[in-house]
């Protein structure tokens, strides 16, 4: 089989990085060679599958090192449950220099030094929740991911930074192979999300892969730094990351996506009751004004 | 060949044009103008100082190039960190030829290349703990530096370093100015927002490091602004305003030291050469410390006479005869290279394309010497330069802003000027094209040029280029192969 590379992209404190590692524990569970590359400087992407606070990061040890040429694949790759390859990209304290860059040399480290071998049979890039640069980006552009599921709920601005992400897509769809392969719900149990969420996979052309229910569970697993299908095979929950697994393996729905306006992102929230008919005439107006009137 | 009419000129400049696609055609348009005297404000015929298109294989520099290049790089006991990659700093390291006294590694830096030299893990990480370390260095390895600026390359702006932090702390800790320069060259349309970005940062960091404080001072103090000293103009000029009485303070920045640049808020007049970098400075001056400031021209012996005049009449009686005294030392020296050169140059058109104030500067050299500037035009100049420039050139000469290659290249072809004054990357272009040229942005390693002293050298220089007899022995292999059957016919 060869290689799938997929980017999990998603608002920014959505489940990303808790929604892959369990989903790649899963994978490996049932016998596939799978890799993380962590694209986000605070290097959260890998922990549950080493049980470690933060792996070392490329770019951490590129600084220490001198430079990333120095360094060699076996500095940066870890393995942990299940087999599974980590690695995280890593970047700077907030406030200071490019994270964006991190990821860029980070990725092109690993390419360049190989890898992504004929063993693996799934990469995964978990990316910081909100494409800001080019840099984040970078896991999309060509010869990379080819496959990107975007992690969201029925909250309001998880559906706008899904549909936001789908314009990224477009972008670099039109000009290479990558493609949006479906929307992962990550339920934050609002009203109705599971059909909230398939009509917006509709509307971008796309499918709702899995609707993952709410469990404590998965907390109960991640406080112990680990996954649940590693720490409680048996739970229910471990069954809806097996379920997504499987999907994903099976996966052949992959489209360009057809991103929505504002408005009829809107007309969606309010059909669903989650967003009030917009009342004109309050606009702009105070507390004291509308009391006036 | 004789002169274009204006509406041979017109026609020209429409023939140039055509070439270019509709949208290219119509905003270039705007950057081409027959000259005519009679316009007052230059916005009615040309457009400058916009961002220059795509392909069209523009000569202008970036606002780096306009801070640690020009304005910032002469200040010689300083120390100017190109911060940021090697690249910027290696290629802008002595090329300009600003000349200094002094003992380079030890007293002055001029020539040398300070960088952080950027790796991956800087514009990742940030660069601010790798600046902080340089300057740490250079304080133990070149203890007898009088400061230190800290000249932005394009990854400081993008990464957001804070450089001004990293500055305060450096100076407070070494008891000297550290100048943090926001000059990345991804700003502004060419370097000159790099002029007025550095000329802020002399104002903010330098100027009032020495308000309050005592300065004898004499009525006759003078500060020369906007002379890099290439190739020695400023000492050409400086001894000039001397020999009248004047007492010349500070020196921007050319052979400059930061000690002058802070006492010039003493002085009586800021005499500004190279308005286009340092109007801003002067405009400054003027608002806070009231002090006037006057452009003059010292290329060529009737703009240093004139200029002399016009400072000296800012002054008393004695400093007036002191001009007066200079004026009348040269003049024979300066008849004396009219009348050895002119006959030789009488009547050669000249076609210039610079930057700064030399496209209209120069005008006046050339004059002296019986040649006409027939086609001018600025790199990276305001409309306040063209304003300038519209009443020194004749009328229905060609003026160009932002010139595209092609358009130089073509204008050089039919106009057929006997002379061509622009930089390095046009020299060997025109010169292959069997046109003598010279390079007006460093005199072609000569110089000086300013001040009578200059003039001379100015005199020699273009009539060793124009008539050099060497243009008579360029033919092209084609043309060469195609003369003896010529012969023959004619036999």
């Amino acid at each position: 089989m060869a290689l799938r590379q997929c980017a999990i992209y998603g608002k920014g404190g959505i489940g990303k990085s808790t929604t892959t590692q369990n989903l790649v524990a899963a994978l490996a569970e049932s016998g596939k060679k799978v890799m993380i590359v962590g694209c986000d400087p605070k290097a959260d992407s890998t922990r549950l599958i080493l049980h470690s606070k933060a792996q070392n990061s490329v770019m951490e040890l590129a600084a220490e090192a001198g430079s990333v040429e120095d360094l060699e694949l076996e500095d940066v790759l870890s393995v942990g449950y299940g087999g599974i390859k980590c690695v995280e990209s890593g970047g700077p304290e907030p406030g200071v220099g490019c994270a964006g860059r991190g990821v860029i040399t980070a990725i092109n480290f690993l390419e360049e030094e190989g890898a992504y071998d004929d063993e693996l049979d799934f990469v995964f890039y978990d990316v910081l929740g909100d494409v800001v640069c080019g840099g984040f980006a970078m896991p999309i552009r060509e010869n990379k991911a080819q496959e990107i599921y975007i992690v969201c709920s029925g909250e309001m601005m998880a559906m706008y930074a899904a549909n936001n992400i789908a314009k990224g897509i477009v972008k670099y769809a039109n000009s290479g192979s990558v493609r949006l392969a479906g929307l992962i719900c990550n339920s934050r149990q609002t009203d109705r999300e599971d059909e909230l969420i398939e009509a917006l996979a509709r509307m971008l052309g796309t499918q709702m892969i899995h609707f993952i229910p709410r469990a404590n569970s998965v907390q109960h697993a991640e406080i112990r730094r680990m996954t649940v299908i590693e720490f409680d095979p048996t739970n229910k929950q471990a069954d809806e990351y097996r379920a997504l697994a499987n999907k994903i393996v099976n996966n052949t729905k992959f489209v360009i996506p057809t991103p929505i306006t504002m408005d009829e992102l809107e007309a969606l929230l309010m059909e669903f009751g989650i967003m009030e008919v917009e009342d004109e005439s309050i606009i702009g107006k105070k507390a004291s004004e509308l009391a006036a009137a | 060949m004789s002169a274009l009419t204006r509406e041979e000129t017109e026609a020209l400049i429409q023939e140039v044009l055509e070439v270019y696609p509709e949208k290219a055609k119509k905003d270039r348009a705007k950057h081409l103008a027959v000259n005519d005297q009679s316009i007052e404000q230059s916005k009615k015929c040309i457009t400058s100082n916009r961002k220059s298109l795509p392909g069209v294989m523009t000569i202008r520099g970036c606002a780096y190039a306009g801070s640690k290049g020009v304005v910032w790089g002469p200040i010689k006991d300083m120390i100017h960190i190109s911060h940021g990659p090697v690249g910027c700093g290696q290629y802008s390291r002595a090329g300009r030829r600003n000349y200094y006294v002094g003992t380079t590694g030890v007293n002055t830096f001029g020539t040398m290349n300070f960088t952080s030299d950027f790796q991956e893990k800087d514009i990742v990480f940030g660069g601010d703990k790798k600046l902080a370390k340089l300057i740490g260095e250079i304080e133990q390895l070149f203890p007898l530096n009088k400061g230190i600026s800290v000249q932005s390359e394009c990854p400081i702006g993008l990464i957001g370093d804070d450089i001004e932090a990293v500055s305060k702390k450096a100076a407070a800790e070494f008891n000297k100015p550290v100048v943090p320069v926001r000059c990345e060259g991804f700003r502004g349309v060419s370097q000159s927002l790099g002029h007025h970005i550095a000329n802020d940062a002399i104002r903010d960091w330098v100027l009032p490091r020495r308000e309050g404080k005592a300065f004898e001072g004499t009525p006759y103090d003078v500060a020369v602004i906007g002379d890099y000293n290439i190739g020695g103009d400023a000492w050409s000029s400086r001894i000039l305003l001397e020999e009248m009485g004047l007492r010349v303070v500070a020196q921007w920045s050319g052979d400059g030291t930061i000690a002058e640049m802070e006492k010039t808020p003493y002085v009586k007049v800021n005499l500004i050469h190279c308005y286009r970098s340092m109007n801003y400075i002067a405009r400054h001056m003027e608002e806070k410390y009231s002090i006037p400031w006057m452009e003059y021209n010292f290329f060529g012996p009737t703009k240093v006479a004139e200029s002399l005049r016009a400072i000296a009449a800012l002054f008393d009686d004695k400093i007036k005869e002191g001009a007066e005294r200079v004026i009348a030392k040269y003049q024979p020296l300066m008849q004396a290279v009219i009348d050895k050169y002119k006959p030789r140059l009488e009547g050669k058109r000249v076609m210039l394309y610079v930057g700064g104030l030399r496209p209209r500067h120069v005008i006046g050299a050339y004059e002296d010497l019986g040649m006409e500037v027939v086609g001018t035009g600025y790199e990276f100049g305001h409309n306040d330069d063209y304003d300038r420039t519209i009443k020194d050139m004749g009328n229905a000469t060609l003026i160009y802003d932002d010139v595209t290659g092609f358009e130089f290249e073509e204008f050089v072809k039919r106009v057929k000027p006997d002379l061509v004054g622009s930089g390095i990357k046009e020299k060997f272009i025109f010169q292959k094209m069997g046109v003598p040229f010279r390079q007006m942005h460093s005199w072609d390693y000569s110089g000086p040029y300013h001040g009578y002293d200059g003039f001379a050298i100015f005199a020699r220089d273009m009539d060793m280029t124009l008539n050099n007899p060497c243009w008579s022995k360029i033919t092209a292999p084609w043309l060469k192969q195609a003369e003896p059957e010529a012969a023959k016919k004619a036999a």
